[in-house]
């Protein structure tokens, strides 16, 4: 695991000189750069491309990229059918209390493993890092039983409590907190501050980093997930947004420039997490290498 | 859960006095009542994790159904029963099939990625947004466009690109056994190489630039370079991606399920497919369950391959 990068800018690792010349060796790289992420690039825009055009011009060939007029009805259409914007509504909802469920256990969780002292505190830690080696979709029968059972099936804790504890990301924030050094705590306390007022005041600021990097990846995986909650849902109302888009496929028929539009819409805001927190997003995978799970 | 009038016993013990205030900074008391800051994450871990594993293994011993009723004890009836299934057979072989077929193009490309943006060091946000970013789509949102406008014969992007180079279109990608699980295979590298890519690039960053200049110095051409210093320094990275992806590809699901429903004629159709297909479409979770373990046996291994080899570079360095 790639604990020591640091994310230098490129001048940072120049090799010989400053900046490298154009040699021809370099432009062909170049090219072939620019070849690859231009078919990277092809489907995403392809897909938008469509979604712009009118129904009737999405398929036969040969294809225009722009159709006759430039049109946003798809948008309209599917926004108005009322579907996509509740799917819309609940992957927000049950994403953003999995990010905010997640981060406040694991954290707490992995403070109490690195900075307290109980009876059996290792045998739990390592229980806890046992975890790790079992991926949730083993689990899928006996956990739809289980949710049968407690009557949580097609109910938002039903999709939202499996995804929260995550052995991984303690395992992450344990690394973290190891590193940390201790003196403020103690200080802090000698001070007359709490315990709580300690993991508040001192230890979530200092964690700031690490914590953003848990809560950018679990907003992903849980905006993402399909399995699960494929599985948890039956009732159209309560569906996330992918699995109610895979839900309907079929029911949209051939309206091609409908279907796009609601992947754009369904693939949107992870863009935007991306735009906004690549710096975050980039180390993160560098430096767990766990984003992945 | 400890309540706060009874300190667990460690601190005391450690410092072997009483509990008195004036020895509280000595004996770190912040320290104290570590269980409930444990005890939210352990409630959830137990309910929804550990609780599963131990249940499961109970009802993959009985005849149960998906309701929790009509379950009766058949011992281990589902697993002889799942090693004569021949259904099991072919979706664990679809499974490792396409665990080999993804994991090599999705580490080489990864790697090839990774060189190239590191290479040029230009422009690195480009290569990030158009390599990276549709990792972070949905597998609903990236399945759906790629079965919808590139997979479909006659307009779609893969048969517009055949006929554009002069080649015959009109190929079933999806409906021929023989391209289904290479389409499955080549949307899945579209969508996740990026993760590869990164951690690549996070390990080629790392390398010291000193050691390029020196081998310059002596005169080392740019292939003498990459095969010498480079890809040997690359060995950790490359151990952490091939096993991060066998273990990703191996749970294989959605892919499959949403562009090719496991077809044609269950070629394509992984294990977890048919986990799925006992379980919640033909109710037989005790049946589901048993799969599922033999399933986790055969995934264990390689998620036991990190740990192990961490011990043992821990112990080559204590040495």
């Amino acid at each position: 695991m790639s604990t020591t990068v640091t994310a230098p800018t490129p001048t940072e690792t120049g090799g010989g000189g400053r900046r490298r010349r154009w040699t021809p060796g370099r432009i062909a790289l170049l090219l072939a750069a620019l070849v690859l992420t231009a078919a990277w690039l092809l489907p995403l825009a392809w897909a938008v491309a469509t979604s712009l055009k009118p129904e009737s011009e999405t398929t036969g060939t040969p294809l225009a990229w722009i159709g006759s007029r430039v049109t946003f009805d798809a948008y309209t259409k599917v926004w108005e059918s009322g579907e996509l914007t509740r799917w819309f509504l609940n992957s927000a909802y049950i994403s953003l209390m999995t990010t905010a469920l997640t981060v406040l256990t694991c954290a707490m969780a992995a403070y109490g493993f690195t900075r307290t002292h109980f009876r059996g505190r290792r045998l739990l830690h390592g229980l806890v890092l046992a975890g790790i080696m079992v991926p949730p979709q083993v689990l899928i029968a006996p956990l739809f039983r289980e949710m049968v059972q407690l009557g949580l099936v097609d109910t938002y804790w039903g999709v939202i409590l499996p995804q929260v504890a995550v052995p991984a990301m303690v395992f992450i924030l344990v690394k973290f907190f190891d590193g940390v050094p201790r003196e403020l705590e103690e200080a802090a306390f000698v001070d007359g501050a709490g315990r709580w007022r300690v993991f508040w005041t001192i230890v979530v600021p200092l964690s700031r980093p690490v914590l953003a990097a848990v809560a950018i990846f679990t907003f992903i995986s849980t905006w993402n997930n399909f399995l699960w909650p494929f599985l948890v849902t039956t009732d159209p109302n309560g569906m996330t947004l992918p699995v109610g888009l895979v839900n309907v496929q079929s029911s949209f028929g051939v309206r091609y420039a409908q279907i796009m539009a609601s992947l754009v819409i369904a693939g949107l805001p992870l863009l935007v997490v991306f735009a906004l927190f690549q710096r975050q997003i980039v180390r993160g995978i560098a430096h767990t290498g766990l984003a992945g799970q | 859960m400890t309540s706060t009038a009874a300190p667990p016993p460690p601190v005391a013990k450690r410092t072997g006095t009483a509990r008195r205030p004036a020895a509280r900074s000595v004996r770190r008391p912040w320290t104290e009542h570590g269980l409930v800051f444990v005890a939210p994450f352990l409630a959830v871990y137990a309910v929804f994790l550990i609780w599963p594993l131990i249940s499961g293994v109970g009802i993959s011993l009985t005849s149960e159904n998906i309701t929790g009723s009509g379950g009766e004890f058949v011992g281990l009836d589902n697993y002889a029963e799942a090693i004569r299934d021949g259904e099991v057979w072919s979706s664990l072989w679809n499974t490792v099939w396409f665990t080999v077929l993804s994991t090599v193009p999705l580490v080489l490309v990864g790697l090839g990625l990774a060189l190239l943006a590191h290479q040029l060091r230009v422009v690195q946000w480009l290569w990030r947004l158009s390599w990276f970013a549709p990792f972070l789509l949905p597998s609903g949102v990236v399945c759906l466009l790629f079965a919808q406008m590139v997979f479909p014969s006659g307009f779609g992007l893969a048969d517009q690109l055949l006929a554009s180079v002069g080649l015959e279109p009109g190929i079933g990608w999806l409906s021929d056994e023989r391209y289904a699980m290479l389409s499955v295979v080549a949307t899945t590298v579209w969508w996740t190489v990026g993760f590869n890519f990164l951690l690549y690039l996070a390990a080629l960053q790392a390398v010291p630039a000193h050691l390029y200049e020196a081998a310059e110095l002596d005169g080392a051409g740019a292939w003498k370079r990459l095969a010498h210093i480079t890809l040997p320094l690359l060995r950790r990275t490359t151990v952490l991606v091939v096993v991060l992806q066998v273990l990703a590809s191996l749970k294989i699901f959605d892919q499959v399920y949403i562009m090719t429903g496991g077809g044609p004629d269950d070629s394509t159709r992984p294990i977890l497919q048919y986990v799925y297909q006992q379980g919640f479409t033909g109710y037989r979770i005790g049946y589901a369950s048993a799969v599922s373990y033999i399933f986790f046996a055969l995934i264990l291994p390689v998620s036991l391959v990190r740990p192990l080899s961490a011990r043992r570079r821990a112990e080559e360095a204590a040495k």
